[in-house]
């Protein structure tokens, strides 16, 4: 038992996952234990992509929960993820959010490591003149960097502080991993960033992407411009474990050709926008899949909406505050109208996002109203008590309930 | 420089500044229907922040290609979607026109951007450049492009009023 935990009075209030108190949206003590037992526990944890770190000696700096991480690029292409926190004082050693370097160099006083983390110098080390220096003792292989296990997928880096965290595909299970797999089948590229401050608790919108049962309903774009889409199947997929889920929607079977026949004009149709290129949707996976929000538990999301490609990771910031970093992708083969296309359909989503912006203000909204009783409980009723898949509909809260079992089997409630 | 062309550069910086001048009351009057006339039939709108503009990326938060796309983001923010009423005040500086030739004008200024909640938070939403092209149009000078730059890669909660 950590040393947060034994000072918790906490236990689980209601017999299954279909309530949730308030309380965990609200605790500072909960919070950091779930730095310790989420975060830092038996989870896959997205750090950064491939492509951003391309070059031997390239690094990004990143979260994963509070705790600041390097993910980097040695001269043998290997990546490797290390605690941003020199072993001496504890000074950030990478204080910019990228670059390039040789080897890690914490400014403070003069420590290196290799871009493993290994403790490869440490300043005036025998001292001046014969006196001073580092104690006859001091072990340099026991003071390197904490090191985080690495697994790359479809040019996602993902660390997890923890050995028995099963291999990344074995943790989604191959039924949400080949959406992985369906969205990134090819070289990305970034395109751009956003970043969105969140004033509420980093769950709030962790559910928020598990819940289905919400879109048509606070985000009505689609509803006011006459976006009705009774051709829309789709449905929600869970992982056994109830942690990670997909959520997809899709045209039914029409060919590709009337597909693209009747785009022009459907679009035209449908919407009363002044500006139907605000919709436009060139099917580009293989599929008729037309929006598939993906998560990986605790802090991914994988997003497909048309053409706007993108994985955001939540980064919790405090038990009231969270930033949301959203990588916008493209593929390298993109060609200047396709990228064109991702630009204008990136306005549907992201800190202005046309048809999702709503997302940023709601999680506020619960922890506003949340904070004076946090022995009062959330209820998640809809599509039943279990935690199931379902096809056809969306309107089910199952992969919210996923979320809870998840938090509840790292956090040990 | 002569009578003349001092009086013409005079005229020019009044006309420029008189449109942006425009560009904020229009916004923090909250007459937002009005503010695509600002832009040409064909002008450009983007936000987007200095990482992204400083790293070649393409990526705009706010993309509008012609008025067409600026009054769905309007009608959009009146009819569809869901948010804290705010308003904002803009203070603006520093306007320089940087060149101007064959009627097409190259400006940029700086901006702050005060958001005030409706339950009374004032708070500094965004600072940060504007990068602009104006041509005459229709016996005034329009947009035909506008870049508003943030400083900051973070936006506080979501971003729904034009910059």
């Amino acid at each position: 038992m950590s040393s947060v935990a034994s000072t918790i009075d906490f236990a689980w209030p209601h017999e299954d996952v279909s309530r949730a108190p308030f309380r965990v949206y609200t605790d500072p003590d909960l919070y950091a234990l779930e730095q310790e037992r989420i975060f830092r526990g038996p989870v896959w944890n997205f750090l950064a992509l491939e492509c951003e770190i391309p070059n031997a000696g390239d690094y990004k700096t990143t979260y994963v929960g509070d705790t600041p991480v390097i993910v980097s690029r040695d001269q043998n292409g290997v990546i490797n993820a290390v605690v941003n926190r020199c072993a001496h004082k504890g000074a950030l050693i990478c204080y910019k959010p990228k670059g390039n370097v040789r080897e890690f160099n914490c400014v403070y006083h003069n420590w290196t490591y290799d871009l493993a983390g290994n403790l490869t110098g440490v300043a005036f080390r025998k001292g001046v003149g014969g006196k001073g220096g580092l104690a006859d003792d001091f072990d340099m292989k026991a003071n390197g960097l904490q090191r985080l296990r690495v697994e790359i997928y479809c040019g996602l880096i993902f660390g997890t502080f923890r050995e028995e965290t099963p291999a990344f595909r074995d943790y989604i299970g191959a039924e949400l991993a080949s959406n992985i797999d369906r969205v990134f089948p090819k070289p990305l590229k970034v395109i751009g960033y956003h970043c969105q401050v969140l004033p509420n608790n980093w769950k709030l919108y962790a559910e928020n992407n598990k819940d289905s049962y919400h879109a048509s309903l606070l985000h009505v774009f689609h509803n006011t411009f006459g976006v009705v889409r009774p051709n829309m199947g789709g449905g929600v997929k869970i992982s056994d474990d109830g942690w990670h889920h997909l959520s997809y929607t899709q045209r039914e079977s029409l060919g590709d050709e009337q597909v693209a026949q009747e785009k022009v004009r459907s679009l035209k149709e449908q919407y009363s926008l002044n500006d139907v290129r605000l919709m436009e949707h060139k099917l580009e996976l293989g599929d008729q899949v037309t929006n598939a929000i993906q998560t990986v538990f605790p802090s991914l999301v994988v997003q497909q909406i048309l053409n706007a490609l993108a994985v955001r990771q939540i980064q919790p910031k405090g038990v009231d505050r969270t930033e949301l970093v959203w990588t916008i992708l493209g593929f390298e083969d993109d060609d200047a109208d396709m990228r064109e296309l991702r630009l204008k359909v990136n306005n549907l989503v992201g800190p202005a996002g046309l048809i999702s912006m709503e997302d940023g203000c709601v999680g506020g909204w619960v922890q506003r109203a949340a904070k004076a009783d946090p022995d009062a409980m959330t209820v998640m009723p809809m599509g039943g008590r279990r935690i199931e898949a379902s096809q056809g509909s969306r309107v089910t809260e199952a992969a919210v309930r996923g979320f809870w079992k998840g938090w509840r089997e790292c956090m040990g409630y | 420089m002569t009578t003349n062309t001092l009086d013409a550069d005079l005229a020019l910086r009044l006309a420029v500044e008189d449109l942006y001048a425009d560009y904020v009351h229009t916004i923090d009057d909250d007459r937002l229907e009005e503010w695509p006339g600002l832009f040409t039939e064909d002008g450009i709108y983007r936000v987007t922040t200095r990482e992204n503009h400083d790293n070649g990326l393409p990526l705009a938060m706010v993309y509008c290609d012609g008025r067409g796309m600026m009054a769905d983001r309007i009608s959009a923010l009146r009819t569809a979607n869901i948010y804290e009423p705010h308003v904002y005040c803009h203070v603006l500086s520093a306007v320089r026109i940087l060149g101007a030739s064959g009627g097409v004008i190259r400006a940029r200024s700086n901006f702050s951007v005060l958001r005030t909640m409706q339950e009374g938070d004032t708070s500094l939403f965004a600072v940060g450049r504007t990068f602009d092209t104006l041509v005459e149009e229709g016996g005034r000078l329009r947009f035909r492009e506008r870049l508003a730059v943030l400083d900051s890669r973070r936006v506080d909660t979501l971003l729904v009023i034009p910059v």
